[in-house]
């Protein structure tokens, strides 16, 4: 896993200040402060119902957050407030700039269209126009996340599981993303099927520079893909660090159970 | 303070305790009042029966644990850096280009071939990928590890070979400084003697080792300096 | 005409004008005036129940019930055709309830309400085309949720529309989709022009006429006010392309037309004869003949 090196690189990609969701008097995620630089990838772990998926949402901007501030700095090198955009630079964001790898690959894809069109989507969206061009394209991503060329035409629903997730990739990185939010990616596949995904997922992520944020249950995933850790529980950020440091070293009695619990095979 | 140029490690008044919430808070002190330095060129070798504390160091020094107190300054180009202080972000680069690990047991990725494996670092510094396979295939030939063996995960491998992998992916790239966690546990002595070549290419390269080696063979060839963890034991 | 006088007696002491009360035809006009504003913009409406199944044209109907006065004269077409089954019975619902003058004529009409098909002839800016149209939102073949879909629409997110083609393409080796192909109108909303075929798109481009589409099920009215710019969607490498016959009308000897296949017999004969049955007669009339054309003429004048 190796981070990009000069330029902007000093300066964060994403900076979250103080972001908190609240369901009624409830707490969904509650002052989450942190900054992600270019190249990054940062864990969120935590138990279910601990608020990783509520903060990841509020990120990604399918939730709005009920205070605080998340602001991302565009390809023009302007940091904007995500939720002082318009709705329609939001969703410019969503599928150009940014990616989101859902749990279920249903939730990311189009089931009913080809593997080529789903990956295709996104460049038809930024208006590419030329049909032998985008088949190109989606050949060549689906060569990288190891799906078989002769497969293009086939809609995911005859894909296994992890072909289904490896294509959903494929969608989400056509347009050059510089930031990914996955949830639970390898979560529901089985530990070979994961092991291959997650190979796949480091060597894009450390080939193309990009900065991730990943929602996992799974501790030994998170020490694989990411740089940095944040625990949650209760809606807090009660523990934060280098992944390594956190997992090997972990100071609050939360995080030691966590890190107790995890099953060695 | 002996902080001169060459200086490459400074650790002082370090202090590293376990609190073990899950055991009602028991606090399990591990060393205090750590102090000593390396330079440029030298290799301290950290001596001390097991359990006295000397893999903690280490990993305070890699920034695996955190300590409680005190302070590890390492130089890293023309930038003092306190590792006990700095950010993940600054860590992440130290380990890129300036701290090498070379741990006892192999971390094996799913899927990755042993070769790949030993290239990444070097991938990492910005050598390209086909210069980096060629000499981590150098590497790991001088480590005696059968060809057929490259291009296969590790995860399968005996514990001797996931060691000399392991060893050949802590030694294929240039870090100023380096850490040794008992590289040569599991290993022969023929692959012990080439670990030993390995250490005395450090060095004159002028890069600054701190190790824990209970070989007393390997020990005596490579430590300029012993220092006795047993003194910075907790005073608890 | 002396048959529609008597009608219109009938109509007006058991109907308002057009059937709908005039509230109704007040709430529609509105989201005419709205649609014509924001050309090819789905304005949603409070379509009626009709004296009629969905599917049969309720949207078209209460479209024209809206605009349609007394001095109107209309057309009726079903595929083209003046004479098959929905046409006759709509053109009977509206000289029942206004007793307004009808014809076959494109020419002679004032009000043309089609389903699935544009006439051959030019239509002028003293026309008005009304489409009855099933489904109005193009993109629901891949997104099947509305309020998606009309966020779509306001955000001009709409590269889904050619991942339809994209498909198509992948699937057939061309774009395989030959009627309701979708449209962008104005350089801003992409439009689904009903089932027309892909045949009678270009027509719509900069068309004279006002064109006014309802679909009643659904509730929604849209419209593409006169000289508006509509384009086809495609790929740069695979452009749009209309419909092409190899042989001309069977009947009227035309071509460029859109032609209907007719089985003539269970031993695999058959001709392709013109869709727009108006636009044959009046070539027939002007001494026009296809290769088959002297036999229904003959029959015609044997009758």
């Amino acid at each position: 896993m190796s981070a990009v090196n000069q330029g902007t690189e000093d300066l964060p990609l994403l900076q979250v200040s103080n972001t908190t969701k609240l369901y009624g008097g409830r707490i969904g995620c509650k002052d989450v402060s942190f900054d992600l630089y270019p190249g990054e990838v940062l864990a969120i772990v935590g138990e279910s119902g601990s608020g990783k998926t509520t903060l990841l949402n509020c990120l990604a901007t399918r939730l709005t957050p009920t205070s605080g501030s998340v602001s991302y700095r565009n390809r023009m090198d302007q940091m904007r407030n995500l939720y002082e955009m318009s709705e329609a630079e939001r969703r410019m964001l969503m599928r150009t700039d940014w990616g989101f790898v859902h749990q279920h690959p249903a939730d990311g894809l189009r089931m009913t269209v080809s593997a080529g069109a789903n990956v295709g989507e996104r460049l038809m969206a930024v208006g590419a126009r030329n049909y032998g061009n985008i088949r190109d394209t989606a050949t060549d991503w689906l060569g990288r996340v190891e799906i078989a060329e002769d497969r293009i035409d086939d809609d995911p629903r005859a894909f296994s599981g992890g072909m289904r997730q490896r294509l959903q990739i494929a969608r989400n990185l056509v347009t050059s993303p510089r930031l990914i939010f996955m949830d639970e990616p390898t979560g529901g596949l089985d530990v070979s099927v994961q092991a291959r995904l997650l190979d796949l997922l480091r060597g894009l992520v450390a080939d193309l520079g990009l900065s991730v944020i990943i929602v996992t249950h799974d501790l030994a995933v998170a020490r694989l893909l990411s740089h940095r850790i944040l625990v949650m529980r209760h809606g807090h950020v009660i523990e934060s660090g280098l992944t390594d440091q956190v997992l090997d070293d972990p100071q609050q009695s939360y995080t030691q159970l966590l890190v107790s619990s995890i099953l060695q095979p | 303070m002996s902080n001169t140029p060459k200086t490459k490690i400074l650790v002082s008044d370090l202090a590293k305790t376990f609190t073990m919430h899950l055991q009602d808070g028991l606090e399990i002190p591990v060393v205090s009042g750590v102090n000593f330095s390396v330079a440029s060129g030298e290799c301290v070798v950290l001596g001390g029966p097991s359990g006295s504390g000397k893999s903690s160091i280490l990993k305070m020094i890699y920034a695996n644990y955190r300590c409680q107190k005190g302070q590890i300054l390492i130089t890293d180009q023309d930038e003092i850096i306190n590792v006990a202080q700095a950010t993940p972000r600054r860590i992440i680069r130290l380990r890129e280009n300036t701290i090498g690990y070379v741990s006892q047991f192999l971390r094996a990725i799913p899927r990755v071939p042993a070769l790949t494996l030993v290239a990444e670092p070097l991938i990492a510094q910005g050598v390209a990928e086909e210069e980096a396979l060629a000499r981590a295939g150098k590497l790991l030939a001088r480590l005696n590890v059968p060809q057929r063996l490259w291009q296969l995960p590790p995860a399968t491998f005996s514990g001797g070979e996931q060691q000399r992998v392991n060893i050949a992916r802590g030694f294929i790239a240039h870090y100023p400084i380096l850490l040794l966690d008992e590289p040569t546990a599991s290993l022969d002595a023929a692959n012990r003697a080439v670990v030993v070549e390995l250490v005395e290419e450090k060095k004159e390269q002028g890069v600054a080792m701190v190790g824990i080696l209970h070989d007393h063979d390997v020990r005596d060839a490579i430590a300029d300096r012993i220092v006795d963890v047993t003194s910075f034991a907790s005073a608890a | 005409m002396t048959q529609t006088a008597k009608t219109q007696d009938i109509s007006s002491q058991h109907y308002n004008f057009a059937y709908l009360d005039e509230q109704t035809k007040r709430m529609i006009r509105r989201a005419i005036l709205k649609g014509i504003a924001v050309p090819g913009y789905q304005v949603p409406f409070a379509a009626r129940e009709m004296p009629m199944p969905y599917g049969w044209g309720t949207g078209g109907v209460q479209v024209t019930a809206a605009v349609i006065g007394k001095q109107d004269c209309l057309k009726m077409i079903d595929q083209g055709s003046d004479d098959t089954t929905n046409a006759v019975a709509l053109r009977t619902f509206f000289v029942k309830t206004t007793g307004v003058e009808t014809t076959t004529k494109t020419k002679e009409a004032s009000i043309i309400q089609t389903r699935h098909r544009i006439p051959e002839e030019a239509l002028t800016e003293n026309q008005v085309l009304v489409y009855q149209v099933p489904i109005p939102e193009p993109l629901r073949f891949l997104e099947p949720r509305e309020t998606e879909t009309r966020k779509m629409h306001a955000l001009e997110e709409y590269g889904l529309m050619h991942v339809k083609l994209y498909e198509d393409i992948a699937k057939y080796g061309h774009i395989a989709t030959a009627y309701a192909y979708p449209v962008m109108v104005q350089d801003r909303y992409v439009m689904d022009p009903s089932p027309t075929p892909k045949f009678d798109n270009p027509k719509m481009d900069q068309m004279e006429a006002l064109q006014l589409f309802g679909a009643g099920r659904e509730k929604r009215i849209y419209a593409i006010p006169p000289h508006t710019k509509v384009v086809s969607l495609d790929f740069e490498d695979h452009p749009f392309e209309v419909n092409q016959f190899e042989e001309p009308c069977a009947i009227c000897g035309a071509e460029g037309a859109y032609l209907d296949e007719v089985i003539l017999d269970d031993h695999g004969k058959r001709m392709f004869v013109c869709s727009d049955s108006d636009f044959c007669e009046d070539r027939r009339a002007a001494g026009h003949v296809g290769h088959l054309g002297t036999n229904p003429l003959e029959a015609e004048g044997n009758d």
